[in-house]
């Protein structure tokens, strides 16, 4: 073969020898591509690609593309710049501060979240409140009601602050400068300082004179009593007399009532353990929930009222050899046996009368000074403040105003438009007022007739302070800047005086100078613990001097009894006076009788009812009735209640609201113009002429509960009289026992669970049905704590209200245990009983073995759990439920039009408790025993490196409770209250409800007792009954 | 005699059909054009269908607020509606299953519409299941499936659970048996078939059949596997769905009876719902010669021996909770005929208990009129006996302050409605495009092509016992 020397070159680079050629010639596969290549710019940096991008371009792209379909909601979290020293994100910090509404008061802890206040409690360091009541608890709420008023008002159009001064100041001026006529109409105000505030005010427009008036008047007790409000002590009472005074729900607006009252009510099955209790006898017209706790209750006219206070009067000096008065005698029942035991426990016996009649509350004086109450369940030295209204007064102010001869008027918080019996007359009277103010939160019925809406701040934003009682000072301080562009009343005051606006300094500097004497950190000390009570006030035995022969005169003259038909107008538990009317979770907390919410309604007993030919009982469909009393007429639907007077109607106050808010507007009707005169005080009665007739017309009650008796079921509530209790600690206790092999055995001891082992806590309630008096604030507090929803008046209808807490209450039956239709009806005067029923965390529970994807299971710690995020809605465990305490949310209640509510607006929202979930729809709730509280305390102690103290973790309803009936703790910690409670009262008054069907339940309860005598009739029924079991 | 002869039995067919004229009858419906008849009735079940559609979307768009429940009565229609659903579909079964494995040739023209309507009755009740939850969307989280929820299982405890391993085992058998008895009819389809969709699609589904001898034995093989496996499921799926209740503590619920008295109430619903259905089949397809007195006649034989332990049930309840002591289970049942639902309780005694009995008369049990009005009368009843246990249970148990009221919206309603739409929907599609009698078996079970002489007609309609053969 030829040598060949052909080269083939693999390129012109090679065959020209190009020196970057020959610098790559040993790489097989060329240069990679370098950075230079595509002019140092990747994809990297930005502006040119290369195909080996082409991926990572693509994978970015869809990427991209999808994220951007994706639209998620916009949250923003805005750091602080400057954080403040006390806000720590998801820490609560507390502040003791005061709730006052016109005379209501309550020294409160404020619980704030991120600068949010969400939730009230007691504030320990006070002596006078125990409890918070219903409205307390929901007064947070107020707080975020976006209805109120945002800022000054001139004329129904916004205005600034400046200018609205500057115009109000101008016309004081003048009207001043004139002569003319001003007044502040006002309701109690408890705050000194406020009180020197409009002394200031006055001094500058010296033609001021200050008008007071309480919606719930108290005037005539005032009067009888020398003009103060003695304080009273329930807790040293042998023997308790009222005489339709509400005093565990609305009399005077206080708590301190129901915590001295269940003070007497508490007895012990421990050896040597308090038997003894007080007797409480209730006379009234209507079914209070006062009347449902007393031992005795029983009904009269309102035509009666002054003459049953002079029969008792008679009956009790007949015993002690006084005097009688001159007044007809009434027959009531247990009226004599009532002033009998009054005159037993001489010394310590307290009769007491919601009459806002000055003569009726003369001859209760007369009563208690027989038997030397005064100085021991009655003070005049230590008196209160919750009600300093006269009506008098305020009476002549309207037909002042009315005659044309104010100038200007201030309304401070107050809205007697609506809420006195002359509003109607003053919404007349009113344009003929040349200056007219109001500083109402909301452009209410008195507000939004007048020319300048100055709103006040809501007392969460606001300073001040109070004397509730004589030698009691509690201070409020903001807890939240103000969410609108609201001011204090008293710096608007201060400014139109031409003062200093800054109440803030006012107040404090008139501590300093007139109130704390100590040193330098007695104001800071104040402010810490909200409260101030220097030594007390030396207890008085003096009695005010009463003309009882007058008064005895004009009783007779004034309470003719009658047959005719007579309305009885009384404030409601829940609502009161309706002030706080636009707060959803106040309209939808039943009262605790009737069990209706989102309405008021005519109430009538049976009897009256079939006059009227109305048939059949009342559980939600009713019928309407028209009301009309001295030609006003009012139609509103009709309430069958037991106990209540025959030939009488009651229609409640608070409702009928016109210019409160959506929740407000149009529940219910206004009863306030039906009040009337007596004896120159308002008579929360009218006995002129009465008429009420069906209309035909076919209405819904909004009712959580409609079944009205026990149905003489034993397992569920048990009770007994204290004779017998004295006798036998098991007394009333149903013990039901099952026949096995080895003899008889308690239902409770047959098992074929394993149990579960606690070795940690275990967590349970104890609730004493003795001092339980149904007042529902728990529920409220439950609802705050728990973010529980509302669903509103039709929802309700539905029977479907989301509370995890509620108070079963239920009447008695004449009807013997084998009648099982009669036992559906209540006696005509029943015995009631109040049974708080929420989870019972049973041991053995029904509902964890029927979930089919374990959304509710057992806690090591005995608490039953709900996984909202695991329920897939089948109910089961909610039909399973033998209390029926599960609550499922059938729609969407937040951020869902029909339930506008505060869940349903941004500032509403606020409210919300940042450690509980806000279910969704399909899933089921029901109580946790707050097991967030449960785990805060648990992390609290772990943090400190110590157990959870004894008595420290407390849930929302046991804390809030006033008479201390829920005693919540940890039963496997021995020094807790609750062990020691189960260890005396185990073998006692302590039982599960329907524990026989051995569902093993966490909560137990105290048998109810009843200091009354034994009657014959019932023993019988129960002896068959058991004998038939 | 040496030795027992059985009676020559009457005709299973008649009319004097050769298996020409079987092929005929049926296949007509299948290839023709729709009739009149079944446009009128799909047209209104498909209204239905679409209205009822409506409320269900709804239901789902807004929650199940929209129904009349409340805290107290969680389950009222809902659940009523599930179990009338499953119970009706029992028949099917049974008819297909229990009376092949004891060779009760009679079933053969009527198990195929019976098999058809147990699937669409399960259809009808799974829908239940997934409408009732309040998060439907998240129902297989009631399946245990493995998953990234970490170690999360379903309950193994809860008879909801079980119903629905019952419901889906029923279903997907129920599917298989009834596919597999379709096999040689839609072969016999195809090879009639004139246009080349339907060659296509019935040959599709015909899996291939050539009709051997092999093919037919392997096909009665697997008829026999499968009834042997759907007849434990006859008494199963109703026991399990019986226990949704017996294992509950709510008084009404809790009772040991519940397993036996539910399968006999499905039976006898199930046997009600068969009736009515094949008497508006015979009808509309003209096949009162496959369809015979003798067939409403039998089958009213078993409602009226179900419907009696259905009443033996009721009063073994009452009498239990008399017996019992436990005044919650007394009270409930003096509730159930007292209270304020005594109308429905009274109303399932009178439909259940007291009107099957009518069919001890002969002229009642051969009346077709009569058979119709009472198999919807029992129908209404079975629905009644749920609704009683589960609502009357409900509304009044331990604690009286629950004590609540049901009333049903238009939604619960409209719901019920669209159960019935989309059942008869599919009936109809059903017997539009499939065959509703079982060709193949029906040919098994006739006479030769001799029995088409008049003379032999004479056998029929009498009881008369011959020795002869």
């Amino acid at each position: 073969m030829e040598n060949t020397t052909k080269r083939y070159w693999r390129g012109i680079e090679e065959l020209t020898n190009d020196a970057d050629f020959v610098k790559n010639i040993h790489n097989e596969f060329g240069s990679k591509p370098s950075e230079n290549d595509y002019k140092g710019e990747s994809l990297v940096d930005g502006t040119s690609t290369h195909r080996r991008d082409f991926l990572k371009v693509l994978g970015f792209g869809v990427a991209a593309v999808s994220l951007a379909a994706c639209e998620a909601p916009v949250k923003n979290t805005i750091p602080y710049l400057n954080k403040p020293e006390d806000v720590e994100p998801t820490i609560a910090s507390w502040y003791a501060s005061t709730f006052t509404d016109g005379g209501d008061y309550a020294s409160v802890l404020v619980k704030t979240r991120e600068g949010r206040p969400i939730k009230l409690e007691v504030n320990p360091s006070s002596s006078l409140t125990k409890g918070l009541s219903a409205r307390v608890h929901a007064s947070v709420l107020s707080l975020y009601d976006n209805e109120k008023l945002k800022g000054a008002q001139v004329s129904g159009k916004a205005s600034d602050w400046a200018s609205a001064d500057k115009a109000i100041i101008a016309e004081l001026g003048r009207i001043a400068a004139q002569g003319g006529q001003i007044r502040i109409v006002s309701n109690t105000i408890l705050s000194p300082t406020t009180k020197k505030v409009i002394a200031d005010f006055i001094t500058k427009y010296p033609t001021t004179k200050h008008v007071t008036y309480d919606a719930n008047s108290a005037s005539g007790l005032i009067q009888a009593n020398g003009g103060v409000l003695p304080s009273f002590d329930f807790s040293k009472a042998k023997t308790i007399v009222s005489i339709g005074a509400d005093f565990l729900g609305t009399w005077l607006g206080s708590d301190d009532y129901a915590a001295q009252w269940a003070k007497g009510r508490r007895v012990s099955s421990a050896k040597g353990g308090n038997k003894e209790m007080s007797r409480h006898y209730q006379f009234e017209t209507i079914m209070s929930m006062t009347g449902g706790n007393a031992d005795y209750r029983s009904a009269y006219k309102p035509s009666q009222e002054g003459l049953v206070v002079t029969s008792l009067y008679n009956a009790v000096a007949h015993k002690l050899g006084a005097a009688p008065v001159s007044a007809p005698s009434v027959k009531i029942d247990h009226l004599d046996k009532a002033a009998a035991d009054l005159v037993a426990s001489k010394g310590a016996a307290l009769v007491v009368s919601g009459s806002n009649d000055p003569e009726v509350q003369k001859v209760v004086v007369a009563i208690n000074a027989l038997l030397g109450s005064y100085g021991v369940t009655i003070d005049l030295a230590a008196s209160t403040n919750y009600r300093q209204g006269n009506d008098a007064e305020m009476a002549s102010f309207i037909s002042e105003a009315k005659a044309g001869q104010i100038a200007g008027v201030i309304f401070y918080n107050a809205n007697p438009v609506y809420n006195h019996p002359l509003g109607a007359e003053l919404a007349e009277a009113l344009p003929k007022v040349a200056l007219s103010i109001s500083t109402n939160d909301r452009a209410d019925e008195t507000g939004s007739l007048c020319k300048y809406n100055t709103p006040d701040s809501h007392y969460l934003e606001s300073w001040n302070d109070a004397e509730p009682k004589k030698g009691y000072y509690s201070l409020t301080q903001p807890t939240i800047s103000t969410i609108f562009k609201t001011r204090q009343t008293q710096s608007s005051l201060l400014v139109w005086a031409g003062l200093n606006g800054d109440y803030a300094s006012y107040l404090e500097s008139n501590w300093k100078t007139n109130l704390l004497k100590g040193g330098k950190l007695a104001w800071s000390n104040a402010l810490h613990d909200g409260v101030f009570e220097p030594a007390g006030i030396a207890s008085s035995s003096a009695v005010p001097a009463v003309d009882l022969a007058d008064a005895s005169a004009k009783i007779a003259a004034a309470y003719k009894p009658s047959d005719k038909l007579e309305l009885a107008i009384y404030e409601k538990v829940i609502m009161g006076t309706g002030s706080q009317a636009n707060n959803p979770w106040l309209q939808e907390c039943p009262e605790p009788i009737s069990k209706a919410c989102w309405d008021n309604y005519a109430t009538v007993s049976l009897a009256t009812a079939k006059k009227l030919n109305f048939e059949g009982e009342v559980e939600l469909d009713t019928q309407e009735v028209e009301v009309s009393v001295n030609g006003k007429s009012v139609k509103l639907p009709l309430l069958i209640q037991p106990g209540q007077a025959n030939d009488t109607i009651a229609i409640a106050i608070g409702y009928g609201r016109t210019a409160a808010g959506k929740s407000a507007n149009g529940v219910g009707v206004n009863a306030y113009p039906f009040i009337t005169k007596v004896n120159n005080t308002l008579a929360f009665f009218n006995t002129g002429d009465v008429q009420i007739k069906l209309t035909g017309k076919d209405r819904k009650l909004a009712r959580t509960q409609t079944h009205n008796t026990v149905m003489a079921r034993e397992a569920v509530v048990q009770e007994t009289v204290l004779a017998e209790y004295q006798k036998n600690v098991l007394a009333g206790r149903f013990r039901p026992e099952i026949t096995t092999a080895e003899g008889k055995k308690s239902a409770m001891d047959i098992s074929i669970w394993n149990g579960h082992k606690y070795n940690n806590h275990a967590w349970g309630m104890v609730i004493d049905l003795n001092t339980c008096t149904g007042c529902s604030s728990c529920i409220v507090s439950c609802s705050a704590e728990n973010n529980v929803a509302v669903v509103g008046r039709q929802e309700v209808v539905n029977r479907r209200e989301m509370h995890w807490m509620r108070i079963d209450r239920y009447y008695s039956s004449d009807a013997s245990v084998d009648d099982l239709k009669g036992l559906e009806h209540a006696s005509e005067n029943p015995e009631v009983v109040f049974q708080p029923m929420m989870c019972q965390h049973c041991n053995n529970a029904p509902c964890e073995t029927v979930c089919p994807v374990l959304a509710t299971t057992h806690s090591s710690e005995g608490l039953n759990q709900m996984t909202y995020n695991r329920c897939i809605g089948t109910r089961y465990c909610a039909n399973n439920c033998p209390y029926k305490v599960r609550r499922f949310n059938w729609f969407r209640y937040y951020q869902t039009d029909d339930y506008d509510f505060h869940f349903n607006n941004d500032l509403g929202r606020m409210v919300i408790n940042p450690d509980v979930t806000v279910r969704s729809r399909g899933v089921m709730e029901k109580c946790s025993m707050c097991v967030q509280r449960i785990q805060a305390g648990k992390l609290e102690a772990k943090k400190e490196k110590r157990r959870p103290g004894p008595n420290e973790i407390q849930t929302a309803c046991s804390q809030s409770c006033p008479t201390n009936a829920i005693t919540f703790g940890d039963m496997n910690d021995p020094s807790s209250e609750i062990s020691k409670l189960l260890e005396v009262e185990r073998e006692g008054r302590a039982f599960g409800v329907i524990e026989e069907i051995n569902i093993k339940p966490n909560v137990s309860y105290l048998v109810k007792i009843r200091n009354k005598e034994k009657e014959a009739k019932k023993e019988e029924a129960k002896v068959e009954h058991k004998e038939h079991a | 005699m040496s030795h027992v002869v059985s009676p020559i039995r009457e005709h299973l067919v008649d009319g004097g059909k050769s298996y020409h004229d079987v092929t005929h009858d049926i296949c007509k419906q299948v290839e023709g054009a729709p009739t009149k008849e079944w446009k009128i009735a799909f047209g209104v079940s498909c209204v239905i269908f679409a209205y009822g559609a409506y409320c269900l979307f709804w239901t789902w768009w807004e929650g199940i607020g929209v129904w009349g429940l409340n805290k107290t009565v969680g389950w009222a229609w809902d659940i009523t509606n599930f179990v009338w659903w499953v119970g009706i579909g029992h028949a099917g079964t049974l008819i297909s299953a229990v009376l092949l494995l004891f060779r009760q040739k009679w079933r053969t023209s009527i198990n195929r519409s019976a098999e058809a309507m147990t699937i669409f009755a399960v259809l009808c009740a799974a829908s239940f299941i997934l409408a009732h939850m309040g998060r439907p969307w998240l129902f297989y989280w009631a399946l245990p499936l493995p998953n990234t929820f970490g170690s999360l299982w379903v309950n193994f405890n809860s008879p909801l659970v079980w119903d629905v391993f019952a419901i889906s085992t029923y279903l997907s058998v129920s599917l298989v048996f009834w596919y597999i008895g379709l096999v040689p009819d839609l072969a016999t389809i195809r090879d009639r078939a004139q246009t080349k969709a339907s060659k296509f699609w019935y040959g599709l589904f015909s899996l291939g059949w050539t009709g051997s001898a092999k093919t037919w034995a392997r096909y009665e093989y697997v008829s026999l596997i499968l009834a042997g496996i759907s007849t434990p499921l006859v008494l199963s799926v109703h026991t399990i769905v019986s226990m949704d209740f017996a294992t509950s503590v709510i008084p009404g619920w809790h009772t040991t009876i519940f397993p036996p008295y539910f399968v006999a109430g499905a039976i006898f619903s199930g046997f009600a719902m068969v009736q009515t259905l094949l008497l508006i089949t015979r009808v509309v397809f003209k096949l009162e010669d496959y369809i015979t007195i003798e067939h409403i006649e039998m089958m009213n034989i078993i409602v009226t021996v179900t419907g009696s332990i259905v009443g033996i049930a009721y009063l073994t309840e009452f009498f239990i909770a008399w017996y019992s002591g436990v005044e919650y289970e007394s009270y409930c049942f003096i509730n159930r005929a007292t209270g304020p639902y005594w109308w429905a309780y009274w109303m399932m005694m009178t439909c259940n208990v007291i009107s099957p009995q009518l069919f001890w008369f002969k002229s009642i049990r051969t009346n077709l009129l009569v058979s119709f009005f009472l198999s919807i009368v029992v129908n209404v009843g079975m629905w009644f006996e749920r609704f009683v246990i589960i609502v009357s249970s409900l509304h009044r148990d331990y604690l009286p302050s629950s004590w609540a009221m049901f009333s049903p919206t238009m939604y619960d309603m409209g719901d019920y409605i669209f159960s019935f739409g989309l059942f008869f929907t599919l009936f109809f599609l059903f017997a539009k495009f499939l065959p509703v009698v079982n060709m193949a078996e029906v040919k098994a079970v006739m006479k030769g092509v001799s029995s088409n002489y008049p003379h032999k007609k004479s056998h029929g309609g009498g009881k008369a016992k011959t020795t002869t053969h």
